[in-house]
C-alpha cells in the first residue's frame, strides 16, 4: 500500500509526460483525416443516430418516459452511449497499450502505468468532445438543463477510477494471457446489453423481474450510468448512496489492479 | 569516487520450450497443464555474479561476442531489467543510448517527438525549450522538424534520437553500440561529443564492437564471454585477450568446414568411381595425385586462421603411380570475390622437373603472409608444363587473414612510416602503454 502511495507521487512528477502523450495521441489519431478533430463529434452522433432508427423507429420505445418520441429515446440512448464509449475504448486499447508501446518499454526507464493511463485520460478527452453535443440536444428537444447537470463531474470521477482499475488490471495481464483481448472484446458487448444503456431501469419488465433489477445493480456501469442519466437526461439528484458504493468499489478495483500490474511491473520487458 | 557499482550480479532468463508455453487461457485451463507450464524447462543464465566499480570521470568499455550479455547488463545498470540477485548502484542521472528513437511516434513532428522523448528521458520542458535549437542544429534537421517523423529516414531518424539522448546532459553516459548505422559525416561528430564528455569528466560506459574505438575512448575494458566476466584490464590488453579467443574459435569453425570439404571429396570421390559427371572443383587423370594438402604456421602447427605478419607452409602429399619426367607443382591464392592474388608454379620460378615416382611431398613456404583481413581460397594443382593436368583443386581448401589493420587493397606489401619531426604524430597502440 506504502509502496503503491509512492508510486503515486512519482506519478505526478511525470504529469507533463501524462499531458503530452495524450495530446500526442489526440493530434495522431485524427492526423490526415479531412475532419480531423470533428471526429470525435461525428463518431458518437452516427452511432446515435444508428441506435435511434433501430431502437426508436423499428422497435419502439415503450417507456413512458420517452413520450413515445423517437428523439427523446435518441437523447436518452446518446447519455448513457457516449460514457460507454470512453468506457470500452479504454478498456480494449489498454489491453494492447505495453505491446504496441513494447519497444519504449524495453529501451526507456519510465513509470509503465503512464501507458494505459494516458488511454483513459485521451479516452476520457473524446468523450468531453461529445459532451457539448449531448447538452446541445438535450436543449433544443427536452428544453430543460437542471442545476443537477452540475453533478456530473463527480459521475465522470467516479467512471474514471473505474476506468483506470479495469485499464491497469487488463493491460498488465493481458502481457501473460493474450487472450484477454478477445475474451474483453465479447465481455464488453454483453456487459452493454447488461447496463442501462439502451433500457432505463424504470422499463416495465425489469421491474415486475426482482432477480433481473437485482442482478443489473450488481453491475458498477448500471450505476454510473444512471449518474449521467439521472443529471442529464432526467434533471434529477444523483443517488448517492448507490453511486458512493460504486465509487468504493472502482476504488478498490484500482487499488488492485494498481497492485497487481506493481508485481507484473519486472516481466514487462521480457515478456512483451 | 565510484560512479557505478555492480555488486554481484547475476541475471537468469526462463526459457519455455513452445511446446510447453502456454500461449492460451484454452490450453492453461482445458488441460489443466497451467502449472506444469509454468515450470520452465531451461534456465538461461544471461549474467553470470558480475561484479565490477566504475569509477567517476572515467570511460568503462565492455565488449564481447553478440549474446554474451552485454546489453542485459546496460539494461541492468539503467534499471530497465532487474537482477535475479546481487545489487547495482548507479550514482547520478543516467541517460541510456540504447536505442535511438525509441517512442517516437511516426505520426507526429520532429518537434513534437523532441518533446515527448525529452521528456521521457528526464529533461523539464523547460529545458527542452533552452536546448531545442540546439538539438535539432546538432542532428541537422532544422528543414524538417516539423514534418511527421514517419517521412525521416533511418539516419534521420537515428541523428534526432542521438541528438535528444547526448543533450539530456547525463552524469553518466551509457551508449549501445548506437554509432554503427550513422554516416560518415555524423558518427565523427558523435564521438567528438563522447570526447567532451570525458574531458568534461563524466562517466560513460561504451559497449561497442568497435574495438578501434573501444581502445581509443576507453580507459577500463571489461570482457563478458557467455555472461561470465574473463577480465577487467587496459583496454590492450582486454582487447587482445578477447580477439585472441576469436581467433581460437573461428580456427574451431575452420576445422569443421574442413572435415566437411573433406567429407565431400570423398563423397565425390566415391561418385566418380561410379562412373558419374565430373566434378567442378577437382579434374585431371591423376597420373599425378595431390592425396592431401595442409597448411600450417611456419612450426607446422596446422591452422587456417592467420595474421598477416604471420607465416605459412601450404604442404601437398603428393603420389604418381608410374615414372613421369614433365610435371609441375603450382598454388594460388584468391580472395572472396575470387581475385588471384598471388598465383605461382614451379615452372615460371625456373624449375627443371627431373623425375617422380611413389609417394612424397611438396612444400611452399610463405615467410611472411602480407595480406589484408579476409577469406582466401586455395588452388593447388600439378600439371604438364603446356598445362595438361594431372590432378588440379580448384577453390578447395580456405584460410582466414584476421588482421587488427584497417588497410585495403589485396595485398599488405611490407612497410613502414616516417616522419619529420615537425609532425606530431604517434600510433595509437602506443597509448595504453
Amino acid at each position: 500500500m506504502l509502496r503503491l502511495l509512492s508510486n503515486l507521487r512519482g506519478l505526478y512528477k511525470y504529469r507533463v509526460l501524462i499531458q503530452n502523450l495524450v495530446s500526442r495521441e489526440l493530434k495522431a489519431r485524427y492526423r490526415g483525416t479531412v475532419l480531423g478533430f470533428l471526429w470525435s463529434f461525428f463518431n458518437p452522433l452516427l452511432l446515435m443516430i444508428v441506435y435511434t432508427l433501430v431502437f426508436g423507429f423499428i422497435i419502439p420505445a415503450r417507456d413512458p418516459a420517452f413520450q413515445g418520441n423517437p428523439l427523446i429515446y435518441a437523447i436518452f440512448l446518446f447519455c448513457g452511449v457516449l460514457p460507454w464509449t470512453w468506457f470500452s475504448s479504454s478498456s480494449i486499447e489498454s489491453a494492447n497499450v505495453l505491446m504496441v508501446q513494447g519497444n519504449l518499454i524495453k529501451k526507456i526507464l519510465f513509470p509503465v502505468e503512464i501507458l494505459p493511463i494516458v488511454v483513459v485520460t485521451s479516452n476520457f478527452v473524446h468523450f468531453v468532445f461529445g459532451l457539448p453535443i449531448l447538452f446541445f440536444f438535450v436543449l433544443i428537444l427536452i428544453k430543460k438543463l437542471t442545476v443537477y447537470v452540475f453533478f456530473l463531474p463527480l459521475v465522470i470521477l467516479v467512471q474514471f477510477v473505474f476506468s483506470l482499475g479495469i485499464a491497469l488490471l487488463v493491460s498488465s495481464l493481458t502481457v501473460h494471457f493474450r487472450d484477454i483481448k478477445d475474451i474483453l472484446s465479447n465481455l464488453l458487448t454483453f456487459w452493454f446489453f447488461a447496463t442501462p444503456i439502451i433500457y432505463p431501469m424504470t422499463f416495465i419488465t425489469i421491474r415486475e423481474n426482482r432477480w433481473l433489477e437485482m442482478l443489473l445493480d450488481l453491475n458498477p456501469m448500471t450505476h454510473i450510468m444512471q449518474g449521467y442519466q439521472n443529471c442529464v437526461f432526467y434533471g434529477e439528484m444523483i443517488r448517492w448512496k448507490r453511486l458512493g458504493v460504486t465509487f468504493l468499489f472502482a476504488l478498490v478495483l484500482f487499488i488492485l489492479g494498481y497492485y497487481i500490474f506493481d508485481r507484473l511491473r519486472d516481466s514487462f520487458p521480457e515478456e512483451v | 569516487m565510484v560512479a557505478i557499482e555492480v555488486d554481484n550480479v547475476t541475471r537468469i532468463y526462463q526459457k519455455y520450450s513452445a511446446r510447453h508455453r502456454f500461449k492460451t487461457f484454452k490450453s492453461a485451463l482445458v488441460k489443466g497443464d497451467l502449472f506444469r507450464a509454468m515450470r520452465p524447462d531451461e534456465l538461461v543464465t544471461a549474467l553470470d555474479r558480475i561484479s565490477f566499480q566504475v569509477k567517476k570521470g572515467t570511460t568503462f568499455g565492455i565488449i564481447g561476442e553478440n549474446g554474451s550479455g552485454k546489453s542485459t547488463l546496460l539494461k541492468i545498470i539503467t534499471g530497465i531489467a532487474k537482477p535475479t540477485s546481487g545489487k547495482v548502484s548507479v550514482k547520478g542521472k543516467v541517460s541510456a543510448l540504447i536505442e535511438l528513437g525509441a517512442g517516437f511516434h511516426p505520426e507526429i513532428s520532429g518537434r513534437e517527438n523532441v518533446y515527448i522523448n525529452g521528456i521521457m528521458l528526464g529533461l523539464s520542458k523547460k529545458e527542452i525549450d533552452q536546448k531545442f535549437d540546439e538539438i535539432v542544429k546538432f542532428a541537422q534537421l532544422e528543414e524538417f522538424i516539423d514534418a511527421p517523423v514517419k517521412t525521416y529516414s533511418s539516419g534521420m531518424y537515428m541523428r534526432l534520437g542521438f541528438s535528444i539522448a547526448i543533450n539530456v546532459n547525463p552524469d553518466i553516459l551509457l551508449v549501445d553500440e548506437v554509432l554503427a548505422v550513422g554516416d560518415a559525416s555524423f558518427v565523427p561528430k558523435c564521438l567528438d561529443r563522447i570526447d567532451d564528455f570525458r574531458r568534461r569528466k563524466k562517466t560513460i560506459l561504451f559497449v561497442s564492437h568497435d574495438l578501434t574505438t573501444v581502445e581509443k575512448v576507453c580507459d577500463r575494458v571489461a570482457w563478458l564471454k557467455e555472461g561470465r566476466l574473463q577480465m577487467i584490464a587496459d583496454p590492450k590488453r582486454a582487447i587482445d585477450a578477447y580477439l585472441q579467443d576469436i581467433a581460437e574459435k573461428q580456427e574451431e569453425d575452420f576445422e569443421i568446414r574442413q572435415r566437411e570439404v573433406e567429407q565431400k571429396v570423398k563423397e565425390e570421390e566415391e561418385k566418380e568411381e561410379k562412373g558419374e559427371d565430373r566434378r567442378e572443383n577437382r579434374w585431371g587423370k591423376r597420373e599425378i595425385e595431390i592425396t592431401k594438402v595442409r597448411m600450417t604456421s611456419l612450426r607446422g602447427e596446422e591452422k587456417h586462421v592467420f595474421s598477416p605478419d604471420e607465416g605459412m607452409k601450404i604442404k601437398m602429399d603428393v603420389s604418381a603411380k608410374t615414372r613421369i619426367t614433365d610435371f609441375v607443382f603450382g598454388i594460388g591464392i584468391f580472395n572472396s570475390q575470387g581475385v588471384r592474388c598471388y598465383g605461382t608454379n614451379t615452372h615460371s620460378e625456373d624449375f627443371e622437373p627431373q623425375s617422380i615416382e611413389g609417394n612424397g611431398n611438396v612444400t611452399y613456404q610463405v615467410d611472411r603472409l602480407n595480406l589484408i583481413n579476409g577469406t582466401y581460397y586455395l588452388d593447388v594443382a600439378v600439371h604438364k608444363r603446356d598445362g595438361y593436368p594431372y590432378d588440379y583443386h580448384r577453390g578447395m581448401y580456405t584460410f582466414l587473414v584476421s588482421s587488427k589493420y584497417k588497410d585495403v587493397g589485396i595485398a599488405r606489401p611490407a612497410h613502414a612510416w616516417f616522419f619529420s619531426s615537425s609532425i606530431q604524430i604517434k600510433p595509437s597502440f602506443s597509448k595504453s602503454r
